[in-house]
């Protein structure tokens, strides 16, 4: 049965971890993302499972790497300057195809910037993050029934996939109240763990989790193994919400709290006669890359907005038709960036065609 | 006829990549055999560390997960949180465990985690090419510190076993060596007694091996015994540091 809850979107991730069977969180403090493990030290060891405030994030993310070898479903949360500790052992984890749910809580960097709204990590997000080349996937939720539900899908296509996968927010989605349902697990066919290392017992194979590839040819291999399953990712697991766009002569496109704002102001430009649609991936690896491209066999002008001086835009750029014009405005990160709606309806209008 | 010598079960019939003289193969051998008399070969997951020992699984016959240098014991806190069990043990170096992985092994220990944790002391970074690590003894040459480590320049050899001792998250906590065949039954009777304490869950287990690497010590295998007599154990002294369930 589903529930209906007023919750923080922070507090959201945590209600859908524990919905979605995981047992098992590492972590370490940091604003503005501290609710999620708060909340699973409180919820977790009634439940049979253990919650570890580690002392550090790079702790944290090896237990996660250690827990999810044995094949329990794992998380760890943080923000900036905790994600980026955590990159070594992400880098592992893919290296080591093991799936686990790391929540990024964006604030405003670099450095210890502040713990204003960020977008500025999706860079880091998309393109791995770590050394060596490999994607993770990556989910932006926009609404805390999104954190609820997004979150539980990233530890379905972590297990499916076998890589790690993140929750991408900020801290305006991560500190809103809304209400949520708190839909039931769903059955999704999941592939056997049959790779977990568990003691090997009495004439079973030995099993190893490892990213160590010295052979002849190996490593190479591993990557161009991974170069499919991420190929498979994107044929598979694109996920966005257009709206209005079927005859719109502008395309504004956004993804989390930024969306929101950009969804009232095409909302604002509608109302002025003006043909506007709204483009929000919702997967922003895998990149919903053929989305963009079917758009703009007729939308010829898009308006990407973040929250950073722009990043996104260059996935966009690389989407969309040669033809199509890419507009960008941005905020980069910090107290009182956050665009108003108005504004965002006033760059619509310079830029509509 | 009786045999008196074999290889344990829970180590693989193969040859290891050691160098000659290298240390690392008789503690694994110790370390197996106190698998098998304990008959948790199928029942233990192994975390290898970054160095000379990467390879545990080539060697090990149990179930390995390899984690990133230093970071074994968070590694192994994961994988015992989730599997309690199981017996869990890391094997890690000196530069591993006790340089970048400071951190990581001070509060699993203080945590006491209910893990094994075998630490190989050979002075040196083996696996890069032997460079100075915080192991390294005052005056001792390594390419990272031609003439010599210099105390008021890079600090002291610290002393894992005895700092560990301190923490009462601990519950052993002892140094050994295998430099002559009385170390050698002793350091078996400890390492033992470290996995004792997991199997009868009495808390963490921490094992300092003091161990010769040859190669970059420069010196042949016979006289880098020796110096693990005449050198190391002066410094690093040999004897249980911890033990709270008398064991
Ligand atoms: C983050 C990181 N830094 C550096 C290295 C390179 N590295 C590999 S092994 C090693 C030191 C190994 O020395 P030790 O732990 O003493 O083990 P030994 O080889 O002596 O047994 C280093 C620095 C690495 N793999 N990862
Ligand atoms: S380099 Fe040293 S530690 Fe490494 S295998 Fe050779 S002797 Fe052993
Ligand atoms: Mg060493």
């Amino acid at each position: 049965m589903s529930e209906k809850l007023f919750v923080k979107g922070n507090e959201a991730v945590a209600m859908a971890a524990i919905e979605a069977g995981c047992r098992y969180y590492f972590g370490y403090p940091i604003t503005p993302q501290s609710d999620i493990p708060e909340y699973l030290s409180r919820g977790l060891p009634g439940l049979g499972g253990e919650f570890i405030q580690a002392e550090s994030e790079i702790a944290a993310i090896n237990m996660l790497l250690g827990a999810s070898a044995t094949g329990v479903r794992c998380m760890t949360s943080s923000s900036g300057p905790g994600i980026s500790l955590k990159q070594e052992g992400i880098s592992y984890m893919a290296g080591s195809e093991l799936p686990g749910v790391i929540v990024d809580i964006m604030r405003a960097g670099p450095g210890l910037g502040g713990i204003d709204a960020s977008q500025a990590d999706y860079f880091q997000a998309t393109r791995g993050g770590g050394h060596g080349g490999y994607r993770i996937i990556v989910l932006a939720p926009a609404s805390v029934q999104e954190m609820y539900d997004l979150t539980m899908l990233a530890f379905d296509l972590s297990d499916i996939y076998r890589m790690p996968a993140m929750v991408l927010a900020d801290s305006v989605i991560g500190q809103m109240k809304e209400s949520v349902t708190a839909n039931p697990r769903p059955a999704t066919a999941l592939p056997d763990k049959d790779w977990v290392v568990r003691g090997r017992g009495e004439g079973q194979p030995q099993r190893v989790v490892k990213s160590l590839y010295l052979g002849d040819g190996e490593m190479e291999a591993f990557h161009w193994k991974m170069h499919a399953r991420y190929q498979e990712l994107a044929d598979r697991e694109c996920r966005w919400e257009d709206l209005e766009t079927g005859d719109a002569d502008l395309i504004v496109t956004a993804f989390g709290s930024t969306a929101r704002i950009a969804r009232t102001a095409v909302a604002m430009a509608r109302e002025a006669g003006m043909k506007v649609g709204l483009m929000r991936p919702i997967t922003l690896f895998p990149f919903p890359k053929q989305a963009y491209a079917e758009f703009s066999r007729r939308c010829k002008r898009f308006l990407v907005i973040e929250l950073s001086t722009g990043q996104m835009v260059d996935d966009v750029r690389l989407s969309v038709a040669r033809d199509a014009e890419v507009d960008f405005y941005g905020r980069p990160p910090g107290a009182g960036s956050l665009p108003t709606p108005e504004e965002l309806f006033g760059q619509i209008r310079k830029v509509y065609p | 006829m009786r045999q008196v010598f074999a290889r344990p079960e829970s180590l693989k019939d193969v040859q290891t990549h050691f160098c000659p003289g290298c240390n690392h193969g008789s503690i694994h051998r110790l370390v197996a055999e106190a698998m098998d008399e304990f008959g948790i070969r199928g029942e233990t997951i192994g975390v290898a560390s970054v160095g000379c020992s990467v390879f545990l699984y080539n060697y090990f016959d149990v179930d390995v997960i390899e984690a990133p240098h230093g970071r074994a014991p968070a590694v192994a806190t994961g994988a015992k949180r989730a599997r309690p069990d199981r017996i869990v043990f890391t094997y890690q170096g000196d530069g591993d465990l006790a340089a970048i992985g400071t951190s990581e092994i001070i509060h699993a220990a203080n945590r006491g985690e209910a893990i094994t944790v075998i630490f190989v002391n050979n002075t040196t970074y083996g696996m890069t090419g032997g460079q100075m690590a915080p192991t390294t003894m005052v005056g001792q040459k390594t390419s990272t510190s031609p003439s010599g480590r210099n105390q008021a320049k890079d600090g002291y050899p610290i002393r894992m076993a005895e700092l560990l001792a301190q923490l009462e998250g601990v519950g052993f906590s002892a140094r050994v060596a295998v430099n002559n065949p009385k170390n050698v039954i002793q350091a078996k009777r400890m390492i033992k007694t470290a996995f004792r304490y997991q199997v009868e869950n009495k808390g963490f287990s921490f094992i300092e091996a003091l161990a010769a690497c040859p190669t970059n010590w420069g010196m042949n295998p016979l006289a880098a015994n020796e110096r693990v007599g005449d050198e190391m154990i002066p410094y690093f002294p040999l004897g249980v540091y911890r033990n709270t369930a008398n064991l």
